[in-house]
């Protein structure tokens, strides 16, 4: 028992490392893995896709995809695995830490870029490094996908719009033959920089287990 | 020459003003705008500058006919109000004609000051000023400021602060009373200040009068100083919110020192009271919101009367909860905030408009009022001065109030994310200015003889906290180098990530698995939408989603932007010159069928831009393709500067809307307009001269359409994916007709 406890510490203290996550969190979101996974080593996405509390959501197959892309590992790797494992897990989550008092205005920015990059990772479906205005269109009409009948058209004009809005922001003096290829990730991090994303994009992790209080709500 | 105008102006302003304050004056003196003060007293002093009138023209013979009669006394009340009116709002001109005074000066502090001058012209003429009364102040001056900062609330960041927002107007509040209470107490416990009977309770209620935050104050002062958002939403919403507990303590306290004892049992029911009356109020405030925003619903057919809807549904909602002393400012604030989303939703956008500017507008007359009258009253009202009394409520005032702001601010920061800074902390207690209503709620204390001596004193707190803390704010602000409020325009790119973000986060908090904030949010959002919307928005309006909403609104503000910008002949700045073009596939020839988009949605936008567009087509007039002469009256207009304005103004059209268009190889004629370019091209087809002129720029400056896309024969060779129909065709071929050529070919037939 002892020995098992001293491992898992180690485990974790390495995680908390990497993550930034406490013990407490770490244990929390360990046992909601455990939950998730049906107390298994890894999850899958059928694990994650028969949620019912996520059925609601409009861009569930993002968020979900999301957990399995490898480039929010942080490892410079590409493409998709089918399983993931704890570690992968926490990674994910980590970029929706928030920021604490004593971070500093360095850390703040490099937080920011983090969590910039994993939205732009979620848009950019191919990996090419740049929001193309198809991928674009795409996240659009995913986000009204929920919302009735509203048609491409719409979707697309208001995508259309968007990426106008971005051109013309990051490129105001472009001629009338250039070709605007799509948004990369400096265009995507100006368009943004008003929404101050280190506070925005977080949840709270609770240094409370919740598990017990969810009666009936395993993996449901 | 320019220098010497505002001079002269203002010289002439100042003694145009001078003369009306004295007849001002003359003419309030004889009557009190109060009801229920004597009017009798100064009628004959007010009518006697008028005798002299009276005399030369009343007859010498007897029963002729009076040509000219004179009869001040019908029409004394309305015009004595009307006058005070006219002078608040001369006052206000006045202050922002007289260069520099502005920057340095907050409104606030000039206004009183006009008040204590006529207020002392008054007392110096030996005439009764005016006093603010109570009735007046809480039912008709008040309400205005409170709806029309309800209902422009900023929901967004007030939620999000709203635990802050509790803590500092109840606990804050609460704070304050019983310190600033109990300290008095202490101070005229003090032997030889002639401040002995002055008892715990009359203190306690002493108190809970004067530590109220004033909405109205912070309003005057904090608009100008143009603060970050949060700062502002912390300082505001506290001053909003502490009413109910304003409420509760002054009657709790007052219903005590008439009692004499004070239970346990007395002690629970206030508490239980406290939840009542917020809680009550914002209730009856939703109440009426909801029932104004089903009215609405119905108001296709009658446009004029939406906007008395939403300003009577307000005013009940505070005095259906001023009748059962609930929190009226709660109520009103609540029946605003629910009321706004659907109410926007159903009117019309002039009925909008009239809403915001007559808010504005009552909310601006009210304010000035009531700080003249502050003025006014101060010179008038009985005055006991009791230095030490008074000195050590100043001090005391802003000793809790800072006590009370760092204490609390301890504990929030241990609960909020975005952390409040120290000199977040300074600037939220150097705003908690007092103001009239703690003058109001002074003046209905019973009379006794301590009262004199209460109301010296809140007014002093009041001057204090207006002149000075007001004054120095806005060098402190910038002092410190406090974050301002960030002038930022719609941007369609973080609404969409907004939403986005919306999302991700509440999909996390449920894979996380636990309940949080955005997962709140996002039920609320589901019942809005699958409940409330559908009941209370008209039409197929109920099911649009937000993201179609901001964007449609979004288009709107720019076509009229530049509808405006356009018809006043000056040269728009152009931002950029991206257009669609540059983010299009090239080749992309499939075009897509007109959008289901609702038409009546389509038709208003189209109104408004037709109804614009006629103006400028009256300007145009001179320009046209088959005639070449300028029109002579429009002499500051030649063609190359037109030809420059327009093609400015297409590219900033295409820069802000989107286009369903091709590149068209042909020229088409560059006319304003706002209809698909193949639309002109209708028109234009079946005309022969082609204008070389009106290509200067080689690329398709696309025309504009709003959503709206819709295919014109130029490509009806493509197979079309859904067939317009032949009412919508007509429509927008009239459209262009009537905003194409103003020319004699006004009616001629499409090909």
């Amino acid at each position: 028992m002892g020995a098992c406890q001293t491992r898992a510490e180690h485990q974790y203290q390495d995680l908390a490392d990497k993550t930034g996550f406490s013990f407490e969190q770490i244990k929390n979101l360990y046992q909601r893995f455990q939950q998730l996974s049906g107390n298994e080593e890894t999850i899958s996405r059928a694990n994650l896709d028969s949620m019912p509390a996520l059925a609601n959501n409009p861009i569930r197959k993002q968020i979900i995809g999301a957990f399995f892309d490898k480039r929010n590992q942080h490892q410079d790797e590409v493409g998709s695995c089918d399983q993931i494992g704890f570690e992968q897990f926490l990674m994910v989550m980590s970029h929706f830490r928030p920021p604490n008092l004593r971070t500093t205005d360095e850390e703040k920015e490099a937080m920011r870029k983090e969590k910039l990059r994993f939205l732009f990772n979620m848009h950019d479906s191919d990996n090419d490094g740049t929001i193309t205005l198809a991928e674009y269109r795409k996240v659009v009409e995913e986000l009204m996908s929920k919302s009735g009948e509203i048609g491409q058209e719409t979707a697309k004009a208001i995508a259309d719009a968007a990426m106008l809005e971005v051109a013309s922001i990051n490129v105001p003096n472009m001629g009338p033959e250039e070709f605007y290829e799509g948004i990369t990730f400096e265009h995507f991090e100006e368009i943004l920089k008003g929404l101050e994303m280190e506070s925005r994009m977080h949840i709270r992790f609770l240094d409370v287990d919740t598990s017990t209080m969810r009666c009936g709500k395993s993996q449901s | 020459m320019a220098e010497l105008r505002p001079a002269r102006c203002w010289r002439t302003g100042f003694f145009f003003c001078l003369w009306l304050l004295l007849f001002l004056s003359v003419a309030s003196g004889s009557l009190v705008v109060v009801s229920g003060s004597n009017e009798t007293s100064g009628g004959p002093a007010g009518d006697t500058p008028e005798d002299p009138h009276h005399q030369t023209n009343s007859t010498t013979h007897k029963k002729a006919f009076p040509v000219l009669s004179f009869n001040y006394q019908d029409v004394r009340k309305p015009f004595v109000i009307s006058l005070w009116i006219l002078l608040a709002l001369l006052m206000k001109l006045g202050f922002h004609i007289i260069p520099n005074i502005s920057n340095v000066v907050p409104e606030s502090c000039l206004l009183i000051g006009v008040g204590l001058l006529v207020g002392g012209i008054i007392k110096a003429i030996g005439e009764e000023a005016p006093v603010l009364d109570t009735k007046l102040f809480f039912h008709y001056l008040l309400p205005p400021i409170i709806l029309d900062a309800g209902y422009f609330l900023p929901i967004q960041a007030f939620m999000e602060n709203m635990g802050t927002i509790l803590m500092f107007a109840v606990v804050g509040t609460l704070w304050n009373v019983f310190f600033i209470g109990g300290m008095i107490f202490a101070v005229c416990q003090i032997e030889g200040m002639q401040l002995a009977g002055v008892d715990l309770l009359s203190c306690l209620l002493f108190g809970s009068i004067v530590s109220a935050v004033d909405p109205v104050a912070v309003l005057a002062v904090f608009e100008e100083i143009q603060i970050n958002e949060l700062l502002h939403i912390l300082v505001f919403g506290e001053s909003l919110l502490n009413d109910a507990v304003t409420v509760v303590l002054y009657h709790l306290f007052e219903e005590f020192s008439h009692a004499g004892t004070v239970t346990v049992l007395d002690g629970v029911l206030g508490i239980v009271c406290f939840f009542v009356v917020s809680l009550g109020g914002v209730m009856v405030g939703a109440i009426y919101g909801l029932l104004g925003a089903f009215t609405s619903r119905f108001t296709t057919h009658t446009r004029v009367i939406e906007p008395l809807f939403v300003f009577l549904y307000s005013y009940m909602a505070y005095l259906s909860a001023e009748v059962f002393h609930l929190s009226g400012i709660m109520s009103l604030i609540a029946c605003g905030v629910i009321m706004r989303p659907y109410v926007e939703a159903n009117v019309s956008h002039k009925s909008y408009t009239t809403i915001k500017y007559f808010l504005k507008m009552w909310s601006s007359v009210s304010e000035t009022l009531i700080f003249i009258f502050l003025g006014v009253s101060t010179v008038a009202g009985p005055h006991a001065w009791n230095w030490t009394f008074v000195i050590s409520t100043v001090i005391l005032c802003l000793v809790s109030r800072v006590l009370g702001v760092i204490g609390l601010t301890c504990i929030i920061n241990k609960f909020r994310i975005v952390k409040l800074t120290k000199k977040d902390q300074f600037i939220v207690a150097y705003g908690g200015l007092r103001g009239a209503i703690a003058f109001s709620l002074g003046f209905l204390l019973t009379d006794n003889e301590r009262k004199n001596m209460f109301l010296t004193a809140i007014i002093t707190v009041i001057f204090f906290t207006v002149f000075v803390q007001g004054m120095t704010i806005r060098p402190l602000v910038e002092l410190l180098a406090v974050k301002k409020k960030k002038e930022s325009k719609p941007s369609i790119n973080e609404e969409i990530h907004t939403q986005f973000l919306g999302h991700l986060l509440t999909g996390i908090e449920d894979i996380c698995g636990h309940y949080g904030h955005h997962h709140w949010k996002d039920k609320l959002n589901r019942f809005n939408k699958a409940y409330l919307k559908k009941w209370l928005i008209a039409g197929e309006r109920s099911t649009e989603p937000q993201l179609i909403s901001f964007y449609n609104k979004m288009e709107m503000k720019q076509a009229m932007m530049l509808v405006e910008s356009g018809s006043a002949a000056k040269l728009p700045s152009v931002l950029s010159s991206v257009s669609m073009q540059n983010i299009q596939q090239r080749g992309s020839g499939n075009r897509r069928a007109i959008p289901s988009i609702s038409k009546s949605r389509e038709q208003e936008i189209r109104k408004i831009l037709r109804s614009n567009l006629q103006k400028t087509r009256q300007r145009l007039r001179s320009y046209s393709r088959h005639d070449l002469m300028i029109d002579p009256f429009e002499d500051n207009v030649s063609e190359v500067r037109f030809r420059k304005q327009r093609v400015e103004m297409e590219r900033r059209m295409s820069h802000y809307l989107t286009v369903p268009t091709n590149r068209q190889e042909s020229p088409s004629v560059r006319k304003v307009c706002f209809e698909p370019e193949h639309q002109v091209f209708t028109y234009d087809n079946s005309e022969s001269p082609r204008d070389p002129r009106a290509r200067p720029d080689p690329g398709p400056l696309d025309a504009i359409s709003l959503v709206s896309e819709s295919q014109g024969p130029n490509q009806s060779r493509e197979p079309r994916a859904k067939v317009p129909q032949e009412q919508e065709e007509q429509e927008q071929l009239k459209l262009s007709r009537c905003l194409s050529d103003p020319g004699p070919n006004q009616e001629e037939d499409l090909s």
